[in-house]
This record gives C-alpha cells, structure tokens and sequence, in this order.
C-alpha cells in the first residue's frame, strides 16, 4: 500500500477559494483545487502564473499562415508556373484566404494539443482517482488535494491543517482497494 | 417597472425553479443515462434511417451513372447540389455564432443552447461537404482538391474561389470538431464518474481523464476562449469565401460586392432557425422545459429578426444596385427573379425571410412556441429558396437569350436532398441519446452560486 496525498471536500466555490488561497499561504505547492466548472478568481487565489499557452497557439498560427502563404507561392511561382485566365504567377491578394484559413486550423491544433501538453491528458492513472467521493466532482463537489510529493507534506498535519481551514469527509490516498 | 428591472427579472429566469449543481448534473446527464430509450426517439430514428437509406442508394447510383441523372443542363450547370451545399453550410453557422460569438460577448444564457448548436454544425457541415464532393462527377478523383504531389505533376489552382472553398470548409469543419469535443471533455468526465462497467470504459476513454482541477480548467478556459476567437473570424470567412464562389464570376446577379455580409446574415438566419427547429423538438421529447426555457427561444426569435432585416434589407440593396448601374443585363437579372418564370421562388423567399420574421416585434409571438415551431420551418424554406433564386434563376438567363433555358430538377435531386436529412437526423439523434445536450458544466455557471462572491455583502 502506498499513500499519495489527501484530499478533503469543501462546501461551496466562495469555501474553495478561501481554502485555497490558505493552503497557498501555508507553503504548499503540489495542490490543486477541484471544482465541477471553472471558478472565476480561482488562479489568483492560487497563486498560479498565466498560462503559457497563448504562445503556443501564436507559434502555430503564425506557422499555418506562413505554411500557407508559402505554399500556394511554391506552387504557382516555382514548381509549376501555369498560366491560367491570364492570372499572375505571384497573385498574392488571392492567396489571402487559404493563408488565412491554414492559420486558423493551425492555432485551433495548437489551442487544442497544446491545452492536453498543458494537462497531460489523455493521463488515465491519477491518484485522485482512488477515492471513491471524488467523483462527486463532476457534478457538485468541491475539493482540495494536496500531493505527498510536496516539500510541506506531512500526512498528520496536512489533514489536521485542511481541518482547520474548513474541510470535511477528508480522505487519505491509496491506491489499496 | 423600468426596463432594466424587467431584464434583470429575465435574466433569472434562465434557470427557473429550484435548482443546484446536483440536480443540474441528474437532468441533463440523465438524459443518456436513460435504460429505456424513449418511444419518440424510436419513431423518429426509424424515419431517419430510411432517409440515410435513400440518400446512400441516390448517392450510389448517381456514382454509378453519373451526374447526368440530376437535372443540370446547360446553362444551369449548378442545380440543387449547389443550393443544398450553401444551404446546409448556412445552417452549421448559428451553431459557431452562438458557441463562439456569443461566449466571446459574455452571452450566458448561450450555456444552454450551444452544445446543441455545435452538434447541428458538426452534422450540417457533413452534409453539405457531400455535395461538392458528388457534384465533381469523378468521386474517386476527388483527392484532386487536396495540394498532394502526383505523377502528372498538377497541382490546385489557388487563385481560383473553388479551391479556397474547399479549404474554407474543411477549416470549419475540422475546427468545429475541436470546438465541440473541447467543450465536451468535462462532460464526458461527469458521464464517467456516473457510468458503471463498459460504459465507463468508454466515456473515461474520451474523458482523457479529466478530473476537473483548477490547474487544468487554467490552460483549459484559455483554450476554449481562444478557439472561440479564432473561429468567430473563420465563420464570418467561410461564408464569405463561400459566396466568393458565385461574387467572383461575371454572370449578373452574382458580380456584386455585397454578396459576402449577405450570405453570412442569411445563414446565420437559417441556422437559428434550426436551432429552433431542434430545441423545440428536443426540449418537448425530454422534458427539458427548464433548462431550454421560453426565455432562451425569445433570444433565439430576437436575433431571427435581426438577421432577417438584414437579409430583406441586401434584397432591396440588390435591387437598388441593379437599377443604378444602368447596366441592362443586371437590371435585368433582378427584374427576371421577381417577374420572370420562377417568380414564385423569388415570391416564397420575400415570405419567409422578410415577412415571417416582422412578428417577431412583438413578444406574444416570440414566446408562443407552436408558432415559433411553424416559423422556424418557415425560416429554413425561405432560406433553401433563396439559394434556388441565387443559383437557379441568376443561371437560366444570362446574357443572350439563344443561351437560355428553363431548369428542372429529377427524382434523384429531391432523393439526395431529402437523403441529407436521414444523414443530419441520424447523427443528431445518436447524439441526443448518447452525448448530454446541454453543456453541463457551463450550465452550472449560470447558477448565481457558482460565483465566488455570491452571498459576499457588498460594503
């Protein structure tokens, strides 16, 4: 049997936030907050950065425009030169659109990819997992857990903390069934 | 009572009654829970079964025989397959503008429409990806779209709107399916957790194993804003490319320059419409009366209106251009939609897009649902006439009238069309019973207890 964190339940989003802007306060860094829906105010009571991942869809998008535009260039400039209905070669203003749509399908893959790198999804083990009340937080329960991979981590007083601060039905994790 | 008090009083009533996270998550998630599936769903199942049967048997023989079974000629080389293909392209647009626009304008009552929404588009852009594939007559050349290198050496002709077209719409599609499953990942993840058994096998697959906590939601709402920014932009193109492939030929009627913001108010029009259509339908089947509320379809009824000005106002513009160009082969054009042969069609059009609409001024119309029902219907037709007076009548008589003739279409065009709708309603039907329709997590955050600073006094 091994142990790898706690978990305790919290009543509302309003307790979650609080909750979590405490246990930041405490020095905890490997925690995570729990909700059904996003909760607004939530990354700043946890002290998070902002997500790096708009530069990840920039790079792409920008990619899938040049992509694009070079493309349609190579083929109608380089590789096959064909003089169709008296058209230029290098008829740019045309090329607007297909650069403009690559752009969009390559951030969208970038938004998207890029989102589950962020995650690491698909990730279909956690630990989290082994408590059977944590499913409830997909429909209305609201959750902190604190991982025993955190320099602060001390079974005892992590649950005697999350007590202190509020939470309930708190749970050890085990991946013993 | 003052205006704004009435809307404040509207605004809670997004989410009548009694209701919290819990039982936001039991209605909507029991929905594809359900042991028995309801008797209405079989009925209409069955029905759409036997349209995808005749729509695969049409498609078969019309890649068999060719495309000389439709009723084309020339000069009306672009016949129903084209309509139907700008027609179901339109549809999917209301479903991008109310995912992404309005979730961009803060729209909250949108939570409640726009999975549905995105469910239409995704099917309605199916359907309409197949009529230019059939329409190339060659279906296993079809490939030939695509920039691929080959043995001959050939590549698209970019310059040409037909090949941004293709681009455009294979865009759009493959977007809205991003859109979509994004939007249904915390979804799948409520459906896991309920599920037992094979069930939870395979929502958890798709689940990605989503367990809600806020260091996902971060990058996860950052995705989600962004895609619904990048395809606000692609949605007002792809309707626009789409009418760039009639703008940029030289035929009267098609050459003008306000062909792009007329198509994309018509079809965000007509998607609304069906929009309607299937939450009328839906909400009815489901019991879903308090999450679909009448609230939601007088929003829905309010931007039908809009939309439909602007269309009724492109037609006079149209008309109006015509006229003072001083061109006679314009004039022409447009005197020959209203008075010409197909003057009926051109007629149905100005009924349903221009006359339908006005009775949505007033609010008794908006909020009575059996004419909402009709109306929304009305709206589709109207639309599908519009592209028949676009396409058809604007080809049947062009410059010299030894080139003229009159259009008929054959079984196998209303076979394939109405095929289309086995092909939409068999999908959307599959969804609506495996999949919840509603977004249940954003559902949740129209609850005011979703909000951290609800019960917070304010001093």
């Amino acid at each position: 049997m091994s142990k790898y964190g706690v978990i305790a339940k919290f009543d509302n989003p309003q307790s979650l936030v609080h909750a979590a802007e405490q246990v930041r306060n405490e020095g905890f860094t490997k925690f995570d907050c729990h909700s059904p829906f996003p909760i607004h105010g939530m990354d700043e009571a946890m002290g998070l950065k902002r997500s790096k991942l708009g530069y990840v869809i920039g790079a792409m998008g920008l990619t899938g425009a040049l992509f694009g535009f070079g493309l349609q260039t190579w083929i109608h400039s380089i590789e096959y030169p064909m003089n169709i209905s008296g058209k230029p070669y290098f008829a740019y203003p045309a090329y607007a659109i297909i650069t403009f749509e690559l752009m969009v399908l390559f951030s969208a893959f970038g938004a998207v990819f890029g989102m589950m790198f962020f995650n690491r999804i698909p990730r279909f083990h956690h630990p989290v997992f082994y408590s059977e009340k944590f499913s409830d937080v997909s429909s209305d329960a609201f959750y902190v857990s604190i991982e025993f991979d955190d320099p602060k981590y001390n079974e005892n007083n992590v649950i005697d903390f999350l007590k202190n601060i509020g939470g309930t039905e708190i749970e050890v994790l085990t991946d013993e069934s | 009572m003052s205006i704004k008090s009435k809307a404040l009083i509207r605004a809670e009533k997004l989410l009548p009654g009694n209701q919290d996270f819990t039982s936001i998550t039991n209605d909507i998630a029991g929905v594809p829970e359900q042991k028995r599936t309801p008797i209405q769903w079989w009925l209409l199942f069955g029905l759409s079964l036997s349209l995808l049967s005749i729509f695969v048997g049409s498609v078969g023989f019309l890649i068999w025989e060719g495309t000389g079974i439709w009723g084309i000629n020339n000069p009306v080389f672009w016949g129903w397959a084209i309509i139907n293909f700008v027609w179901w392209v339109g549809i999917g647009h209301a479903g991008t503008l109310i995912s992404a626009i309005l979730h961009l304008f803060r729209q909250n009552w949108r939570n409640a429409i726009n999975r549905f929404a995105e469910t239409m588009t995704l099917f309605a852009v199916i359907c309409a990806l197949v009529f230019p594939g059939i329409h190339v007559g060659r279906i296993w050349v079809a490939y030939w779209f695509l920039p691929l290198p080959n043995q001959m050496g050939m590549w698209p002709n970019m310059r040409s709107p037909l090949i941004w077209d293709f681009f455009a719409v294979f865009t759009y599609f493959t977007v809205s399916l991003l859109f979509w499953y994004t939007g249904l990942i915390p979804d799948l993840a409520t459906l896991r957790d309920r599920a037992k058994g094979l069930k939870k096998k395979v929502y958890g697959f798709f689940a990605l194993g989503w367990r809600g906590g806020n260091r996902q939601w971060q990058h996860y709402e950052l995705a989600y804003l962004v895609l619904a920014g990048i395809s606000t932009p692609l949605v007002l193109s792809v309707h626009s490319v789409v009418s760039s492939d009639f703008a940029t030929s030289v035929i009267p009627g098609w050459h003008t320059t306000i062909f792009p913001p007329y198509f994309v108010a018509g079809a965000i029009y007509s998607g609304f419409g069906m929009v309607m259509t299937l939450s009328i339908i839906a909400r009815k089947v489901y019991n879903l009366g308090h999450i679909i509320t009448v609230e939601h379809l007088d929003k829905m009824a309010q931007i039908m209106l809009l939309t439909g000005c602007m269309v009724g106002y492109a037609y006079s513009m149209e008309f109006f251009v015509a006229w003072y160009s001083g061109n006679p082969y314009e004039s022409f054009a447009f005197v020959n939609r209203a008075l010409g042969p197909y003057w009926w069609g051109y007629w149905a059009m100005i009924f349903c897009n221009v006359v339908v609409p006005q009775f949505f001024w007033f609010e008794k119309y908006r909020r009575h649902i059996p004419f909402l029902f009709i109306t929304s219907i009305l709206v589709n037709i109207g639309m599908w006439f519009e592209r028949f007076v676009i396409v058809v009548i604007t080809l049947h008589r062009d410059f010299m009238p030894g080139a003229w003739a009159m259009y008929n279409p054959t079984m196998w065009d209303v076979a394939i069309y109405l095929g289309t709708f086995g092909l939409f309603f068999t999908g959307f039907l599959l969804f609506l019973r495996f999949l919840p329709m509603v977004s249940i997590a954003e559902a949740k955050l129209v609850l005011p207890e979703s909000d951290p600073h609800h019960g917070d006094s304010h001093e």
